[in-house]
């Protein structure tokens, strides 16, 4: 086994508000760990901190937030412990980000030319006709069409899924080693988003690049994903293989989203999750989630549960959960 | 009987340019002579991406349009010609829910108000048989009729959009247009408003128009599907048979694009390329041509008609 390209170990990432009367905990001590290649989703609803994590790695985080304990380790080094100045020398060299409207992140202003070059420029100090070579190669990779001309249009000249492969190509420019995808497909259409979920994949198996897929679409997980990690209220509740997870999830939270998905051509009832995501400033005791669990026991309402292994490389964060060695025989025999 | 008709629906919008002379320079052919019906107690599914006449549709039947061509009838009688009374009882009986109950629900009204509206204006309730039908309609889709005192903002996606469906249940209504109920919402509360859809249809015996983009999800609520695209409808059939033998390459690729429920399903890569061309200028022939697999010389001349190939499936097509 390499060693893991990121690793996160126990970040915490808290919010002040009110003048720092209350505080947030919006990642409430997470770890998991990427290996270079791999890809990874990263599964919640909204607001379970997913997001957080993600600028938490990159160094973006709001004013209000900031990392309040762990490390996020990149090849070895802490990113936690860097300056600003040293963070903008990985962020497009070595983590690239790609959000998930493409109208916003997108300069309205500058050709596609200026802004798919810029990483290029500055990270890899590649100048004149070879930097118009590699923009070329760059929108010929991400399946622009006469990428020579199209360098010269601006955003809104092209389509939003357009746009989307152009926040790819800059993403790419740096050569990085871990793109952070936060819902990158959400404004897409059905058969522009399985086109740019292929391509992405076509380019995992170009440049070997790492994948961290923010998303609460399973579905997305399933079709790109090799391991998965469920947050739920700033904490990851089920890590593990998306196999092992899909087969058979441990935490009750992951066997809930399974049964809430609409499934093609099953017309079977959907297994509705009662109640609502908790408020992350008012958060039930114990396990944040019993409220809502349909196993929940006295002992959930009252200690907060603990990471038990599951099986390799599988974790869950449940009173409940328990090692599946025997499940992963009979998953190895079929 | 079904409950709503749709006959050679078809609706073109102008497009003019200049500020000063507005000169009309072409037609926006949103709706082009589409056909569907829904019975009583039937989700029929409406399905397409972005800009294929969807919301059109349901503009027309909601008369939020007037159609330039063909008929929309309802229980019979066309709702072109319908006004006063009768065009009244028309607004009744078909309601509808909005994709995103945050834009949908007025700030300034108390939840009670909002759903007592529509019964303002179509019945003569007194106060206290408005308050009444009002807690009527809370419980049943599932919420506590206290909230009649709160105001949106102090509920989650989910409940407004559960009282999103209580204000359009209020009137008794027979046919509800859900304009994507649930793309908003959160993955673990969509689940709950599926199947409270569901139940009420059980229960009140409602039909619903569903739209949606999301195949997984529409093919699980409606009993049939339409697939619309580029103001065409290209194919409609029950949905069991449609996601089972998907015939139009256009489904078939909307099937391919949808997303796996397991790891280990068998995956396609989707065979079409390209997007959506523009409505304004669209492609002669049949409009799919330019991004279908299976393109004839054929396709780029001739509109295809559509086919009845089994009972209640029509595609069309010209490989059928």
């Amino acid at each position: 086994m390499t060693t893991p390209y990121l690793e996160v170990r126990d970040l915490q990432t808290h919010f002040t508000t009110f003048g720092g009367s209350r505080v947030v905990k919006a990642v409430d001590g997470i770890s998991f760990s990427l290996r270079e290649g791999e890809t990874l989703g990263l599964v919640g609803e909204s607001g379970c901190g997913k997001t957080t994590t993600c600028l938490s790695i990159v160094g973006l985080l709001p004013p209000a937030a900031r990392i309040a304990g762990g490390e996020i380790r990149l090849a070895g080094e802490d990113l936690t412990k860097k300056s600003p100045r040293e963070m903008r020398r990985i962020r497009g060299r070595k983590i690239a980000m790609i959000l998930q409207d493409p109208m916003a992140s997108l300069n309205p202003l500058f050709n596609i030319y200026t802004q798919v070059s810029e990483p290029a420029y500055y990270h890899l100090g590649i100048r004149r006709q070879s930097l118009r070579r590699r923009v070329e190669d760059l929108l010929r990779s991400v399946r622009i069409p006469s990428p020579a001309m199209r360098m010269r249009n601006y955003p809104h000249q092209m389509s939003g899924g357009m746009r989307q492969r152009i926040v790819g190509a800059i993403a790419l420019a740096g050569g990085p080693k871990l793109i952070i995808a936060d819902e990158p497909t959400t404004n897409l259409d059905v058969t522009i988003q399985a086109q740019y979920l292929d391509l992405l994949k076509d380019i995992q198996q170009e440049t070997g690049v790492a994948i961290i897929f923010v998303t609460h679409n399973l579905g997305i997980v399933a079709k790109m994903c090799d391991r998965m990690a469920v947050m739920y209220a700033g904490k990851i509740v089920e890590c593990g293989s998306v196999r092992d997870l899909f087969g058979a999830p441990s935490h009750p939270y992951t066997k809930a989203l399974l049964g809430s998905m609409a499934k093609l051509g099953s017309k079977e009832p959907l297994f509705a999750i009662p109640g609502q995501p908790p408020d992350l400033a008012n958060l039930p005791p114990g396990c944040a989630f019993h409220p809502r669990c349909a196993e929940a026991t006295q002992h959930c309402s009252e200690h907060e549960p603990k990471i038990v292994p599951c099986g390799q490389d599988w974790t869950a964060k449940c009173w409940l959960a328990h090692p599946k060695e025997s499940l992963r025989h009979d998953h190895a025999r079929a | 009987m079904p409950v709503l008709e749709v006959r050679d629906l078809q609706k073109h919008f102008p497009v003019a340019t200049g500020t000063l002379l507005r000169r009309k320079t072409g037609w926006v052919k949103a709706v082009e002579s589409i056909n569907f019906s829904i019975e009583a107690g039937e989700t029929l599914g409406l399905i397409g991406e972005s800009g294929c006449g969807k919301t059109t549709t349901a503009k027309l039947i909601l008369l939020q349009e007037r159609p330039t061509g063909g008929t929309i009838r309802f229980d019979g009688e066309d709702i072109g010609g319908l006004h006063g009374d009768g065009l009244m009882r028309y607004r009744r009986s078909v309601q509808v829910v909005f994709q995103d109950p945050f834009a949908s629900l007025s700030p300034r009204m108390r939840v009670g108000d909002i759903i007592a509206e529509p019964l303002e204006i179509h019945t003569g309730m007194t106060r206290q048989q408005l308050q009444q039908r009002v807690a009527e309609v809370l419980e049943l889709v599932g919420l506590s009729p206290d909230v009649a005192k709160l105001f949106p903002h102090e509920f989650s996606g989910g409940q407004r959009q559960r009282v999103a469906i209580a204000r359009a249940l209020a009137t008794n209504t027979r046919l509800i247009i859900l304009d994507e109920p649930v793309s908003a919402l959160d993955v673990s509360i969509r689940a709950q408003i599926i199947n409270q859809l569901e139940h009420l249809q059980d229960t009140l015996g409602v039909s619903y128009l569903f739209i949606g983009h999301d195949l997984a999800t529409v093919a699980h609520i409606s009993q049939r599907i339409a697939v619309m695209y580029l103001g065409h409808l290209v194919e409609i059939a029950e949905s069991t048979e449609l996601c089972a033998h998907p015939l139009h390459p256009y489904t078939q690729a909307l099937l391919i694009a949808a997303l796996p429920a397991h790891p280990d399903a068998k995956q396609e890569r989707i065979a079409i390329t390209g997007e959506i061309p523009s409505a304004l200028a669209p492609p002669p022939g049949c409009r799919f041509h330019t991004r279908c697999p299976h393109a004839m010389p054929r396709c780029s001349v001739e509109a295809p008609v559509s086919k009845e190939v089994a009972p209640g499936h029509a595609v069309a097509c010209h490989l059928f």
